[in-house]
């Protein structure tokens, strides 16, 4: 399946900006962020289409994955 | 900080100076002293230009220490733009300077009979008054220089631009940074308004022969500070995300989430959102020679703020807040970095609320008169509220009045006060936050963001109703308290988390007054506070009628989640219910 991934302020470094690629049906959050060797405390805000998601939660074709580190302001 | 400086603008025979003891008001600071002067001195039936309102300015309890993030200062009155109580306050070096100087408010009451403007110069000696007919007109960083031309380079300087001068009621009070730049603002509510009406055009302060104020118990102070600023170190938001990037780093967060409010209140996603995000500004600031990371008073240890260049290395602004990138960039269509530093700057120099600009501006392109993405014509507006001309000055008179004037029915404002940068039916916390507060729609006064998006301190989910009068009430609490003692609100990420840092802050106020103030202490002074917020409010003829937001977030859907705010008026009514 098709997923576009997003990365935001530190967890760019060393990695990229957006991608898209393909993955296997039932890859989890979890999975994507284990391959792009993050700590689940540095994945501290997971979107998926704009709405809040968990480290379980899978993935479907067609998703986009927003993937932040613990950030604030106001 | 033992004494009140009041400085009676209409007395007879001209400006008269008294300094008293803090008396009555002995143990507040910032918000919870100006706002209980006001309550109790001012009628809230007065004009907010007349002789019977005062402008107050309160440095915090813990300012002019040597307490880390001590440096806010609060500025309470009337508000024109409200109607209400207000208090905006601001980072920059006055706060701690005017409380090394052992004042804990300024008090600016009267008026002057004539037509007249004036400087304060306050020192170690004393305090000094007089009439400056050159200073007529002048923009922010212009008055700056001339002070800097006749008092040195070791002075602070609290002023006003065009826009307070001309008592419009979107002027903020400027307050000068670190590098002397008039750079910090109490922006919101038209403060600078009331300060022109006063004819003060610029107080100039330097606190030479002073040094940081002495707590009552120095050792157990020291160390609370020492654990207050590890806390703030280690937690990956005031250690990491805000002096890397800033306010702005929420950009492409509340875009993501489908809050971020574009083309006036239209969709909560803006396409040019990246062009305008902290991480591009970061980037941008670091290869023209500018700063990514720097504070906005000494003292700060988090420094979210930084330096802004052109493309050829000159100063254009400090970095632009997320609040104005929003105002001016995604809220007008606008996605030009250097365009919206512009605009920020320009506010900054006229005297302006980047807010209350953005949003009005906005509704002027919904009305027709330029198109959204016009970041030329923006800029010209801007200028035009500088120069005074019939246009410039109902923009400067914020998105209420310019929303009338041009027959727009999208007017996102609470109490007449321009909405920030989050839209309440993607965000439905902050939405009570907005219609509830006693100083109109305003994120700081409960930033339920926090919670809804940032999950810091715990996690409510935004598009749902639930749960967020709780929510909205206790950050309006906290920040009542927060904003007494001097405090960044930008602590509240690490004290919401960890209860340890929270718990140095409460030393560091025991040990600093010798007193034995609990969790329990502070809220009870956040919700006295509040109450008399309310109170002033009240007698000023407001009712729960006023506590809502515009109709349209009701009944109109905001994509891409297409919902509407759905928390219900009752509920809204039991925000002050303790
Ligand atoms: S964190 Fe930012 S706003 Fe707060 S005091 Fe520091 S520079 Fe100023």
């Amino acid at each position: 399946m098709h997923i576009k991934v997003k990365l935001f302020a530190t967890l760019r470094e060393g990695r990229f900006t957006e991608g898209e690629r393909e993955y296997p049906a039932g890859t989890t959050i979890g999975h994507i962020i284990q391959a792009l060797e993050m700590d689940e405390k540095e994945a501290a805000l997971i979107f998926v289409n704009g709405l809040h998601a968990n480290t379980g939660d899978e993935l479907h074709d067609g998703d986009t994955l927003a993937i932040f580190p613990p950030i604030g302001g106001g | 900080m033992d004494k009140i400086l009041r400085i009676d603008m209409g007395a007879e025979g001209g400006p008269k100076i008294t300094a008293s003891p803090v008396g009555a008001y002995a143990g507040l600071g910032g918000r919870s002293l100006t706002s209980s002067i006001v309550a109790s001195e001012v009628d809230p039936m007065c004009h907010p230009l007349g002789a019977g309102n005062k402008l107050v300015i309160a440095p915090g309890l813990l300012s002019g220490s040597i307490a880390a993030m001590s440096g806010r200062i609060s500025v309470g009155c009337k508000s024109p733009l409200t109607g209400g109580i207000k208090e905006a306050n601001s980072g920059g070096q006055p706060s701690q300077m005017l409380a090394r100087l052992g004042y804990a408010a300024i008090i600016l009451e009267g008026k002057p009979k004539e037509d007249k403007l004036y400087k304060i110069f306050i020192n170690k000696d004393g305090v000094k008054i007089s009439e400056d007919k050159s200073l007529k007109m002048l923009s922010n960083y212009q008055v700056v220089e001339k002070m800097k031309g006749e008092f040195g380079d070791k002075i602070a300087c609290i002023s006003i631009g065009q826009a307070g001068e001309m008592r419009l009621p979107a002027a903020s009070i400027a307050f000068t940074d670190m590098e002397l730049r008039p750079s910090r603002h109490a922006g919101r509510g038209g403060v600078g308004a009331v300060m022109g009406s006063k004819g003060v055009k610029v107080i100039v302060i330097d606190d030479a022969g002073h040094t940081t104020r002495q707590p009552k118990d120095p050792e157990k102070f020291r160390a609370a500070n020492m654990k207050f600023i590890e806390g703030l170190r280690t937690h990956p938001v005031t250690g990491q995300a805000l002096p890397s990037y800033g306010t702005n780093v929420l950009t492409n967060i509340v875009n993501e989430a489908g809050g971020y409010p574009t083309y006036n209140f239209k969709q909560g996603r803006f396409q040019g959102a990246a062009k305008i995000s902290g991480e591009t500004y970061a980037e941008l600031e670091t290869k023209r020679g500018g700063l990514a990371t720097h504070g906005c008073h000494s003292g700060c240890v988090i420094r979210c703020s930084g330096i802004y260049n052109d493309k050829d290395g000159h100063f254009v602004s400090k970095q632009p807040e997320y609040e104005t990138v929003w105002a001016h960039g995604g809220n007008c269509g606008i996605d030009d970095p250097d365009k919206i530093a512009m605009l920020d700057f320009l506010d900054d120099d006229i005297g302006l609320d980047t807010i209350e600009m953005g949003v009005a501006i906005g509704v002027a392109m919904d009305g027709g008169l330029l198109q959204f993405g016009d970041a030329d014509g923006a800029i010209n507006l801007i200028k035009e509220v500088g120069k005074g001309t019939p246009l410039g000055r109902i923009i400067g008179s914020g998105a209420a009045v310019t929303g009338k004037v041009f027959g727009v029915e999208k007017v996102p404002v609470v109490k007449g006060q321009a909405l920030p940068a989050y839209d309440p039916r993607a965000v439905q916390g902050i939405g009570v936050t907005y219609a509830t507060s006693p100083m109109g729609a305003d994120h700081t006064a409960g930033y339920a963001i926090a919670t809804n998006i940032l999950k810091v301190g715990g996690y409510v989910d935004p598009l749902k109703p639930e749960g967020q009068v709780e929510l909205s009430r206790n950050l309006q609490i906290a920040t009542a308290a927060v904003d007494s003692t001097g405090m960044c609100i930008f602590i509240a990420f690490a004290i919401l988390d960890q209860p340890e840092t929270f718990q140095a802050l409460l030393d560091m106020l025991n040990a600093f007054y010798g007193l034995e103030l609990t969790a329990e202490g502070v809220a009870e002074l956040g919700k006295k506070v509040l109450t008399m917020e309310r109170d002033f409010n009240a007698r000023a003829g407001f009712s729960k009628i006023h506590d809502r937001l515009p109709a349209f977030f009701k009944t109109e859907s905001l994509p891409p989640h297409n919902v509407t705010f759905q928390v219900k008026d009752e509920e809204l009514d039991t925000v002050f219910n303790w």
